[in-house]
């Protein structure tokens, strides 16, 4: 298989997906004529003209809104929000509309929309480096989607644009070069679906969106001392596809999750929550959550560097949490 | 149509309760489009002139449904059969039976909460609509959506909403589906003078105009957002004057003249549909209840609330057909006992109708994926 980045797959998908379905359009910030400002859409202006790719005002509310709106209308748009730090002035036609016009009317309204949008972080301070995945994966009538690898991406994006759902469609402007291998044909990745990235015995690593690389490697570098850990890439973080990590736990008897937003109220929360209620009788340890510092991102690139999880925590972590096995497993 | 710079003069003083409305003085904002509309009508409108005993009586049948749906929901909610809220919309019906009957019948339409005059007018079902308001599953949203959220997709109806201004871009979404699907729809987006203050009224319109989308903005100015008077909440007490900040046409109607808003409307969607990109209409109005049932109106005295009956756009209309001799007295009588008959009929449909089952809390949530997880 060719290897590609984040950014090509993505693009593959929004342009094999276009010329697929007439109905499908792109629209937001900068995504046209300049391309994307992560260059995702680079090309497709001119291969596809202003019909099919929107640039828009600095307006997210009313992109988001006449998304949902042209997606209730017949078409399958997808918005682009140039980070998810911006989809705060979107939040009320995400939580409102994309998520509630199927139920509220009864059914009768669809809104098969999706927006694109990037988590991240690169000195950026406060207000453009945080990761609100959770609070969207809170909420019953959307599907929120995470990918980690070129692959993934672009098979879960096409999911995604065929899907009569909304969507939010969350990546990673620090993934966007991160190469990986992906088929040129078509093909799609199930929403709900965890992947086991690696396979271990002796501790379940639960993880998503870039966390995912930090985590493999901490693994690498573990197997050397003769630690086996099992890396879990959650993708879809609604629905979210406990089953594989209820069948490693029961294997690995420790779960550790590595997510990069803070931890009060995280993902992390809600998974080990699950686990604490599925994997009771399994733990051999408490399950552990490795997350973004309890603080606004700072400027300052070492506090930066402190404030998000790395490959040494996760070891470090691992590591206490094997060797404080307990000897007598409750089994 | 005088010469007018695009948000010049006002002709029209802004309808205060002690203020008559005016019938004739429709006033647009740009010269240019009304000149335009009066050269290019593609629509056979209705006006005094031309208005026959036929649509007359629907257009009054219409608007006396509606105040009586309204006047058996309310006395429902006090009997507790009705829950939440209930916005009435009694004293400004002639905006919605006038807007809805200029429209045909696959332009989308699409409202805030105070949705009920907008279904009836639309042609949705009053069994089906009071079911809703009893939260039945017989109801036009299953029972799920309540007062605030009717619709029905058939007829283009695409619901109430319930956050002032959210609806907005939906609308521009909808205008611009059908512009991307060369469809000859127009979107007809009707919101109140409260929804003029928000974020998203200034970013849909902004859109809207870039974009050209053939929408009607349809402005409801009943002079409070709840309890706030416009003049304590805006700005710009001419509301159809906001528009100009994005060089949409716009104008300000006497919404309790029912002919005035049809033509309105009419001739707004005529427009829209020729590619003139977004028109915006102000109708002045008065809602002759609190804003909801729980509002104990201490923003208005009880004159004012009198005086403005005055307007009532029934007993208007009623007027204007009795002094063009197209209806009688009796005409009206027989329509009354023909709506209470239809509205006694959705009362005890509603009443006689099951409850959603305990399983329909979590029906159509998600669309089932053609690719579900294992």
């Amino acid at each position: 298989m060719p290897a590609k980045s984040y950014r090509d797959a993505i693009r593959e998908a929004l342009r094999e997906e276009m010329k697929r379905d007439e109905r499908v359009f792109i629209m937001g910030e900068e995504v046209g004529v300049w391309g994307g400002t992560y260059a995702v859409t680079r090309g497709l202006y001119d291969e596809f003209g202003d019909k099919r790719v929107k640039d828009t005002p600095i307006s997210e509310a009313a992109i988001v809104g006449t998304a949902v709106g042209a997606a209730m209308g017949g078409l399958r748009p997808v918005a682009e929000l140039m980070t998810i730090n911006f989809s705060l002035i979107a939040i009320d036609q995400i939580v409102n509309n994309a998520a509630k016009v199927h139920y509220m009317f009864g059914g009768q309204i669809t809104a098969p929309v999706v927006v694109r949008t990037a988590a991240g972080w690169g000195q950026l301070a406060a207000t453009h480096s945080q990761s609100f995945e959770a609070w969207f994966a809170s909420l019953p009538g959307l599907i929120v989607v995470m990918p980690a690898t070129p692959y993934d991406a672009k098979g879960l994006l096409k999911t995604a644009i065929r899907s009569d759902n909304p969507v939010m469609f969350i990546e990673h402007s620090r993934l966007y070069g991160v190469t990986g291998e992906v088929p040129d044909g078509d093909y799609t990745i199930p929403f709900g679906r965890s992947d086991v990235k690696r396979t271990g015995k002796d501790l379940t690593i639960i993880t998503y969106s870039r966390m995912l690389y930090p985590s493999l490697s901490a693994a690498d570098k573990l197997a050397g001392d003769g630690i086996q850990a099992e890396v879990i890439d959650l993708r879809s973080l609604r629905p979210l596809d406990m089953e594989p990590v209820y069948a490693s736990v029961q294997k690995t008897h420790r779960a550790l999750i590595v997510e990069e937003d803070w931890v009060s109220g995280g993902m992390g929360a809600e998974i080990a929550a699950r686990i604490g209620k599925e994997s009771f009788d399994f733990l051999d340890a408490p399950v552990e959550r490795i997350g973004v510092a309890d603080a606004p991102l700072p400027y300052a690139k070492n506090l930066e560097a402190l404030a998000i999880p790395n490959e040494q925590q996760v070891i470090d972590q691992a590591r206490q949490m094997v060797d404080g096995r307990v000897q007598g497993r409750r089994e | 149509m005088r010469d007018m710079p695009a948000c010049g003069n006002v002709l029209f003083q802004i309808f205060i309760p002690t203020t008559p409305f005016r019938d004739k003085d429709m006033v647009t904002s740009r010269n240019k489009s009304a000149t335009a509309l009066d050269v290019a009508k593609t629509s056979v409108t209705k006006s005094q002139e031309t208005l026959s005993r036929e649509d007359g009586l629907d257009f009054l049948r219409q608007m006396m449904l509606i105040r009586r749906f309204e006047e058996r929901a309310e006395q429902a909610y006090t009997e507790g059969k009705i829950g939440g809220f209930l916005h009435l919309y009694i004293g400004e019906e002639s905006i919605a039976v006038g807007a809805m009957s200029a429209l045909e019948p696959d332009d989308d339409v699409i409202t805030h909460y105070r949705d009920h005059g907008y279904a009836l007018a639309r042609g949705l079902e009053p069994n089906k609509l009071m079911a809703e308001l009893f939260g039945k599953e017989t109801g036009v949203s299953k029972g799920k959506g309540g007062s605030m959220h009717l619709a029905d997709v058939e007829r283009h109806f695409w619901g109430g909403y319930a956050i002032v201004g959210g609806h907005i871009p939906l609308a521009v979404g909808l205008a611009l589906a059908s512009m991307y699907q060369n469809l000859q729809r127009v979107t007809l987006c009707v919101f109140g003078d409260g929804a003029t203050n928000i974020g998203m009224f200034h970013e849909s319109l902004n859109l809207a105009a870039v974009w050209k989308v053939p929408l009607v903005i349809l402005v409801e100015n009943n002079q409070y957002g709840m309890g706030t008077a416009v003049a304590r909440a805006s700005a710009v007490t001419e509301l159809y004057k906001k528009a100009c900040a994005y060089d949409i046409p716009a104008e300000r109607i006497d919404g309790h003249d029912l002919l005035a808003v049809y033509q309105a409307v009419q001739q707004s969607a005529d427009k829209a549909r020729r590619g003139e990109g977004p028109q915006f209409i102000e109708a002045l109005t008065y809602r002759f209840r609190g804003h909801s049932m729980g509002d104990p109106q201490r923003y208005r005295t009880k004159a004012e609330v009198e005086k403005a009956r005055e307007q009532d756009p029934i007993q208007r209309f009623e007027q204007k057909l009795a002094d063009l001799h197209l209806a009688t007295q009796e005409d009206f009588e027989h329509l009354g006992q023909e709506v209470n008959a239809t509205i006694q009929e959705a009362v005890d449909f509603a009443e006689s109708s099951p409850q959603p089952e305990p399983a329909d809390l979590y029906k159509d949530i998600l669309v089932p994926e053609a690719m579900e997880a294992p």
